[in-house]
């Protein structure tokens, strides 16, 4: 069967089982609905929450980031599952004992000002539309490549098919769809994995292969991988590279953006008791390690695997022809991927081959010269969002395991998409408009001004997907150091100091402030291409890129707020009880509607 | 008086529990998987070394142990100190 039309025969089937699920759970009660997750087993709860949290940047981007860099990504993998650490011990169980739906209302109710309220939807809101742009990245790489058009015009049709996924929408607050999500993503993500991993190691579990033995040359994988990218001018695979620093300050940022996330945190706000809320983050984290623990033998086979393809040789022989890319059918995906535009490749000397190598290493260079292949890297681009979803083809794995991964990919991009533009109209619709600007508005207002967010939201994020701060997931990366900065710092202070209402405040606005500021100096203002006053390869703080930031808008953030605290009054007698009985587990009742 | 200073008590072990859970926490990712990877760059992991195996994988791992650890302890701590659902 061709494989666009099995590509779509997976994609359909997939979304047939996730709307014919949430008819089938719908039909049951609507305050199920509302309320999804309460009365679930923390098992099932944790898958629900793994696929509310692994999108674009988990599924499609994080591989190709770190095949293309090596050991300096692992940022990625120690901060997107570090952070569960912080969530389920220093946030999870006492927010679930406060016992409300939302984290601006526990902001409201714990700072007792609406201020400190509507400056929480205001963090939660320009987080989560980073957020967006960056899983917007996603669906446009995968929806180009599925429809076999261009990246923009994939973009485009992305869009309108996750603004109908949205509004059509409660779907997504269904816990035995997001379920059906999480099994399609990821079996999706392993299957591959397993075919690439017993080729290349013979060793079925990615995991121990990313560990075990190259089968071919009974070197040890990483070994090899080292030995490749450094003969064609890379840094080495396995070597620390990046400046330290700027690394330990990302991965706290992702880790503390982690905890301070809404839509996350929110599902733990209506398990049934204390106890489960500290079981569901660990449950959670199970699930979402699954994917953690493979991805980075995705990432190392991958580059071992696309070397061996551009040097079919040896590093040593020569180089691939053109006519074998042309001609040979396990270079197809090439060809189907460069009509995205993200691939490219060109024969510059015009020698009949194309030379993949590192044109800025000088020896490597000076090689290929004396050689033939020309002095210029003639792979031009390779965008690392494409990674994962060519990873089948670049194995030659059967089309069914192809499509799979596009059902897979399509379902992580849109479930996190919809589900925080879902986010992002209902602070826009209940927090901001009737909590502070129109509280006397119709139901029917409130629902027409979320409808009008949601286009909003999706509009300019699409507009900005098109010309994106970086990568899927270093779009996403952006939107944590936003939530490290804001919202993860005034929960905490919530919960373990008695910080008062005016502290809470100036500490968020500094943390959120300082760290935009940061980023806009860095990426464009409002993101928009070629504003920028500074480039993230020479950032304006020593060796701290934008990406970076969060963490230092973190401490910012607390260091604000306890000097303002310090120097007001204290927090009023009621306060201070709700604290107290915020950390004591007992007498946890259900949550309650807003 | 007696249930406050007990429900201090109670506050107190939870915060030494989560001090400790997090100084591991910290040691294994930013300790061994990038700070301290060149003291533990001799003891080499299938094709790399230690740190680079907690930095991809390790660390991970340890997360898990560490949130089931705190699930386990803190219901045992909620049923000493009375403070349980």
């Amino acid at each position: 069967m061709d494989q666009f039309v099995l590509n779509w025969l997976f994609i359909g089937a997939s979304f047939a089982l996730y709307i014919g699920i949430a008819i089938w759970a719908r039909a049951g009660s609507t305050s199920e609905f509302y309320a999804a997750g309460r009365g679930v087993h923390p098992v099932v709860n944790g898958m629900a929450t793994g696929a509310d949290w692994m999108s674009a940047a988990s599924f499609i981007s994080m591989a190709g980031l770190i095949a293309f860099t090596g050991y300096d990504n692992s940022s990625f993998l120690m901060g997107w599952t570090g952070g569960y650490v912080l969530l389920a011990l220093m946030l999870a169980p006492y927010l679930r004992k406060f016992g409300k739906y939302t984290v601006s209302e526990f902001i409201g109710d714990r700072f007792y000002s609406p201020t400190a309220r509507l400056v929480a939807v205001i963090c939660l809101i320009v987080a989560s539309t980073t957020y967006v742009i960056g899983q917007m990245t996603g669906v446009g790489v995968a929806f180009g490549r599925f429809l076999e058009v261009d990246n923009t015009t994939g973009l485009l049709i992305g869009a309108c098919v996750v603004f109908a996924y949205a509004v059509f929408g409660g779907m997504k607050g269904v816990t035995y769809t997001q379920v059906a999500q999480y099994v399609v993503l990821i079996v999706a993500y392993t299957i591959p994995a397993i075919f690439i991993s017993l080729q290349l190691t013979g060793n079925p579990i990615p995991g121990l292969g990313l560990f075990g033995d190259h089968a071919a040359s009974g070197e040890p994988l990483l070994a090899k991988l080292d030995q490749i990218v450094t003969e064609l001018g890379f840094a080495a695979y396995t070597e620390h590279h990046a400046d330290t620093l700027n690394m330990v300050l990302f991965t706290l940022s992702l880790m503390i953006g982690t905890a301070g996330l809404p839509h996350v945190i929110m599902r733990f706000f209506t398990v049934p008791t204390v106890a489960s809320a500290r079981w569901s983050a660990g449950w959670t984290l199970v699930f979402i390690a699954l994917l953690y623990l493979t991805a980075p033998a995705v990432g190392a086979m991958a580059r071992l695997n696309i070397s061996e393809m551009m040097w079919p040789n040896g590093t040593d022989g020569e180089p691939v022809s053109v006519e074998m890319m042309e001609n040979d059918a396990r270079y197809d995906w090439m060809a189907t991927w460069q009509k995205t535009g993200l691939l490219g490749w060109e024969d510059k000397n015009g020698d009949g081959k194309i030379a993949y190598f590192n044109d800025k290493n000088a020896d490597v260079k000076a090689k290929a010269e004396a050689a033939g292949w020309g002095s210029e890297n003639e792979l031009t681009n390779f965008n690392r969002d494409i990674l994962v979803l060519a990873n089948p083809e670049i194995a030659n794995l059967p089309g069914w395991v192809i499509a799979l991964v596009a059902a897979g990919g399509l379902a992580a991009a849109l479930s996190t998409a919809a589900g925080l533009l879902l986010a992002i109209s209902s602070a826009v619709s209940h927090d901001l408009i009737k909590g502070a600007i129109n509280p006397s508005i119709s139901e029917k207002g409130e629902l027409l001004s979320a409808r009008i967010a949601m286009a909003v939201a999706i509009v300019v994020a699409t507009y900005l997907g098109l010309n994106p701060p970086g990568f899927a997931a270093q779009t996403v990366a952006l939107a944590f150091g936003l939530a490290a900065a804001s919202i993860f710092p005034a929960l905490m202070m919530g919960i373990f100091s008695k910080v008062n209402n005016k502290g809470a405040v100036a500490g968020m606005l500094a943390g959120l402030i300082v760290t935009l500021i940061y980023i806009f100096l860095h990426k464009g203002w409002f993101f928009i291409p070629d504003t920028n006053r500074f480039d993230d390869a020479d950032p304006l703080l020593g060796t701290i890129k934008s990406t970076s930031f969060g963490a230092v808008g973190a401490l910012i953030n607390f260091a604000v707020a306890f000097a303002v605290s310090k120097a007001s009054e204290p927090i009023p007698a009621e306060i201070d009880e709700l604290v107290e009985s915020v950390r004591i587990p007992k007498g946890a009742g259900a949550a309650q509607a807003k | 008086m007696a249930e406050n200073s007990s429900n201090n008590a109670y506050w107190k072990a939870n915060v030494r529990i989560i001090q400790i859970s997090l100084v591991i926490w910290a040691l294994v990712s930013f300790g061994f998987g990038i700070l301290l990877r060149p003291m533990l760059s001799g003891i080499a992991v299938g094709g790399s070394d230690l740190g680079f195996w907690f930095a991809q994988q390790g660390s991970i791992l340890v997360f898990l142990a560490l949130i089931f650890f705190y699930a386990w302890r803190m219901n045992k701590l909620d049923a000493e100190h009375g403070v349980e659902e």
